[in-house]
């Protein structure tokens, strides 16, 4: 007899699995097949080397897999990749993931501690899993007199926004999920809902403390989005689009963070107070105000706003390499080969060898995404380094600096980049 | 109109009144085993009612069941992390109660053990402040160095924690075999570590815009309100037991107490900083003075009678002044055990500091006041 369970029965557990089989068979065979039978009737299967996709030639993939290739392809030309995996939600909450890791080992290597250690066996790297599964296996409570539909849409709104937001960002040439006109007008439209859902959810949960903080976030989200929104107006001012793609790519020869220090150093602060992270992070301010407008959260709901924070910690990260740092422009580094080695194949000896169907990515998409990576890291982890170094600063201090610094400095970039304009140095018809 | 027979914390509000009333503890991440009542306009705080009481124990009540030997593990519980300094004035009052003349070599050895131990508790209560105002690393850092004085004491001592090494004729045991070496080395790393915490937490620009020019105890409000330790001296009063009452044998040692002038959350988190330093002095120069071998306990007889009579002894805890005050009936108990705890007499400051203050400036105000809330509560 198991200790843990102590009215197990081997033969009940079997004949629980038998059960589950047969139902699982009897539903498939009914609903599944017919189901299935009648998309297929419906839909077009795709032509491949004038042959039709059918499962038979699905399973010929097994012998050559290179046969797969177009398939592949042609996934990955569809939105519903662009949304789900690459430039989109599941790159950016990788990043975000990996984000937390680094954060958590960087800030115990500052604090002469070790960090996250047993969970993966590697340095902890499975910590995050582990919290993950705890956060989804807690139970959510949700307090008695809270406003409960919008206690419930909150957290899951701050991560549709933050998800919105990872659209707009340009991560190779060519690939973004949203390549808007006014791409950034839309990252202001995107940033502006971020306080709304805040005081929406410390309003619903009828409790003190996140009422305080969410106060807070109103407050300092409201008065440091002007300054974030003056400071970058000095590039859209040079470039003279919205459109990220194209500042990016205007930036071939070099950043604006050369001309624009200024700018680039008021949005670095703005992004940190946007974030709420330390010195900022007043409406999570946890001796004053407990954890300020998170406090009610449990289980999921915690760990959903949690997400929707990292993946705006990453998003504005990707902004200022976008805006500022040149995204994507970098010299050729990956693959270290021409690419005509995998198209036309490599001469070995009397043998070529080919590679047909490849490459699956273009060269300029993979370098560019690795220097978009390999920036968007670097300015994360200046993201961090903070939260090591400064206590937290108090509201008036923070609406201080907001109002009074930011906002001016913010104009002086504005007024550099009109000079530069103006004197005909940059900007359309520029000499640089 | 909150009802007269409610405590202000408990009184059902209306929910459009101006006023708003956190109860700040004792489930808080910013309080004590305590409750402090604040009630808020905007973001300013317009009263303030500290709520001490959740960790009383009856320390002093356990005290008169049991003799003058048994009474010590249990008397230290109050503040276990500065052990050796809440029973320096029992012990030293139950010494003159029960007529006993110690050895030199055990005041030494307490002067060492009760000036580590001082480290050890301010290393701790600065760990904590460094976290009230949000700051990680001044968590961390305080945190493991302590260790090193921990693993120090627990060489000399056998505990890590709870020691339980003063007793009423001297010390339990006699130091290690080498101990004097491995001490200079501990105390000296310990002093170049806590050097580093100006360049982290003491001169941070944040920090001491934060800090300066919040809560400020005036000097006269200080000695009025009959605050002791780093806040009062903190506030400009020189005021130390050590160098004013000395006891054992603070009156051969060589240092200096600190002293500023401000009075405000910054001077009051720098003195235990600086007081850490003059600790280590002290160390180094008593380990210097010591004799170097010779007895370190009087042998008591099983159930000591005290002297009919009364005696009150003070001694400069992390704190600041801890008293002890014993009354004898010629038996093998004590009387009456009262302990005149530091913790409570800075607590009566704290709502003179916060009314007019931010909330945000809370934490850092109240935990400047060098308070715990278990001794408090006894």
């Amino acid at each position: 007899m198991s200790v843990i369970a102590p009215n197990f029965k081997l033969s009940e557990f079997i004949k629980s699995i038998l059960d589950n089989v047969f139902w699982f068979l009897l539903i498939f065979t009914l609903i599944g097949i017919p189901a299935v039978m009648f998309i297929l009737f419906y839909i077009e299967m795709p032509v491949i080397d004038g042959e039709l996709l059918t499962p038979f030639l699905a399973l010929t993939w097994l012998a050559d897999p290179s046969r797969s290739i177009p398939i592949l392809k042609a996934f990955m030309a569809t939105d519903l990749f662009r949304i789900a995996a690459f430039p989109g939600f599941g790159f950016a909450a990788l990043l975000a993931a990996g984000t937390i890791f680094v954060e958590r080992k960087m800030l115990a290597k500052l604090q002469l501690r070790v960090g996250p250690f047993y969970c993966g066996k590697v340095e902890g790297i499975l910590q995050l899993m582990g919290d993950g599964l705890k956060l989804i296996s807690k139970e959510i409570i949700i307090p008695a007199k809270a406003d409960k539909p919008l206690f419930w849409a909150a957290p899951v709104l701050f991560v549709a926004t933050a998800a919105a937001f990872v659209a707009l960002i340009p991560v190779a040439p060519g690939w973004v999920v949203a390549d808007l006109d006014v791409g950034l007008l839309a990252v202001f439209a995107v940033i502006g809902f971020f306080p709304i859902i805040t005081i929406l959810s410390a309003w619903s949960a009828n409790s003190k403390f996140p009422f305080i903080g969410g106060i807070r976030a109103l407050y300092q989200m409201v008065s440091f989005e002007i300054p974030l929104i003056l400071s970058l107006l000095g590039v859209v001012i040079l470039t003279g689009t919205l459109n990220l793609s194209e500042i990016t790519a205007s930036q071939s020869s070099f950043p604006w963070i050369i001309f624009l220090p200024i700018g680039a150093i008021v949005f670095f602060i703005t992004m940190l107070a946007e974030l709420e992270r330390i010195p900022f992070d007043l409406p999570e301010a946890e001796s004053e105000i407990v954890a300020g407008w998170l406090t009610e959260f449990s289980g999921m709901m915690y760990g959903l706003v949690q997400l929707g924070t990292y993946l705006k910690l990453y998003s504005f990260a990707a902004l200022f390499v976008v805006l500022f740092l040149g995204g994507w422009n970098g010299p050729m580094i990956w693959p270290p080969f021409p690419e005509e080695i995998i198209t036309e194949g490599i001469e070995l000896g009397p043998v070529t060898a080919q590679f047909p169907g490849l490459p699956v990515f273009s060269q300029e998409m993979l370098n560019g995404t690795i220097w978009f990576v390999l920036k968007t890291v670097g300015v994360i982890f200046f993201i961090l380094l903070p939260r090591g170094v400064f206590p937290r600063i108090r509201v008036d201090m923070l609406l201080d600096l907001g109002w009074k610094k930011l906002i001016g400095l913010a104009f002086v970039n504005i007024f550099i980049a009109l000079g530069l304009l103006y004197a005909g140095i940059l900007g359309p018809g520029g000499i640089l | 109109m909150s009802s007269p027979t409610l405590p202000p914390g408990l009184a059902i509000q209306k929910a459009d009144e101006r006023i708003m009333t956190l109860n700040v503890g004792p489930q808080h991440p910013g309080s004590g085993h305590m409750r402090i009542i604040v009630q808020i306009d905007g973001d300013y705080i317009v009263a303030c009612d500290p709520d001490p009481g959740y960790v009383h124990r009856g320390e002093e009540k356990m005290a008169e069941y049991r003799n003058y030997t048994l009474n010590v593990p249990h008397l230290e519980r109050p503040v276990i992390h500065d052990s050796c300094n809440i029973l320096y004035p029992y012990v030293l009052a139950a010494e003159e109660l029960l007529g006993l003349e110690i050895p030199e070599r055990a005041k030494y050895i307490r002067v060492i053990a009760s000036e580590l131990n001082r480290c050890i508790y301010t290393q701790y209560w600065l760990a904590i402040y460094g976290i009230f105002l949000g700051h990680s690393t001044m968590f961390m850092w305080p945190a493991g160095d302590r260790e090193l004085l921990i693993d120090l004491m627990e060489k000399m001592t056998g505990a890590r924690v709870t020691h339980s090494y003063f007793i009423p004729g001297g010390i339990r045991n006699d130091l290690p075999a080498n101990f004097e070496d491995v001490c200079l080395r501990q105390v000296n790393y310990f002093e170049k570590r806590i050097k580093e915490y100006a360049d982290v937490f003491y001169n941070n620009p944040i920090l001491i815009s934060r800090t300066e020019k919040t809560g400020v105890l005036t000097r006269e409000n200080a000695i009025k309100l009959g605050t002791t330790g780093s806040v009062l001296r903190a506030s400009g009063v020189d005021y130390d037991v050590r160098k004013k009452e000395p006891y054992d044998v603070y009156d051969e040692l060589d240092f200096e107490t600190n002293v500023m002038k401000d009075g405000d959350s910054y001077a009051r988190s720098r003195i235990p900083w600086l007081d850490m330093m003059e600790s280590c002095r002290i160390i180094r120069n008593a380990l210097q003075k010591m004799p170097k071998s010779g007895s370190v306990r009087v042998k008591l007889k099983p159930n000591p009678k005290g002297e009919l009579g009364s005696v009150y002894k003070r001694i400069e805890s992390g704190r600041g002044a801890l008293g002890c005050y014993i009354v004898s009936d010629k038996k093998v108990e004590p009387y009456r055990v009262k302990l005149s705890v530091p913790s409570f007499r800075n607590l009566i400051a704290l709502p003179h500091l916060l009314i007019g203050e931010k909330l945000g400036n809370m934490p850092s105000v109240y935990w400047s006041l060098n308070y715990w809330p278990v001794e408090a509560d006894r």
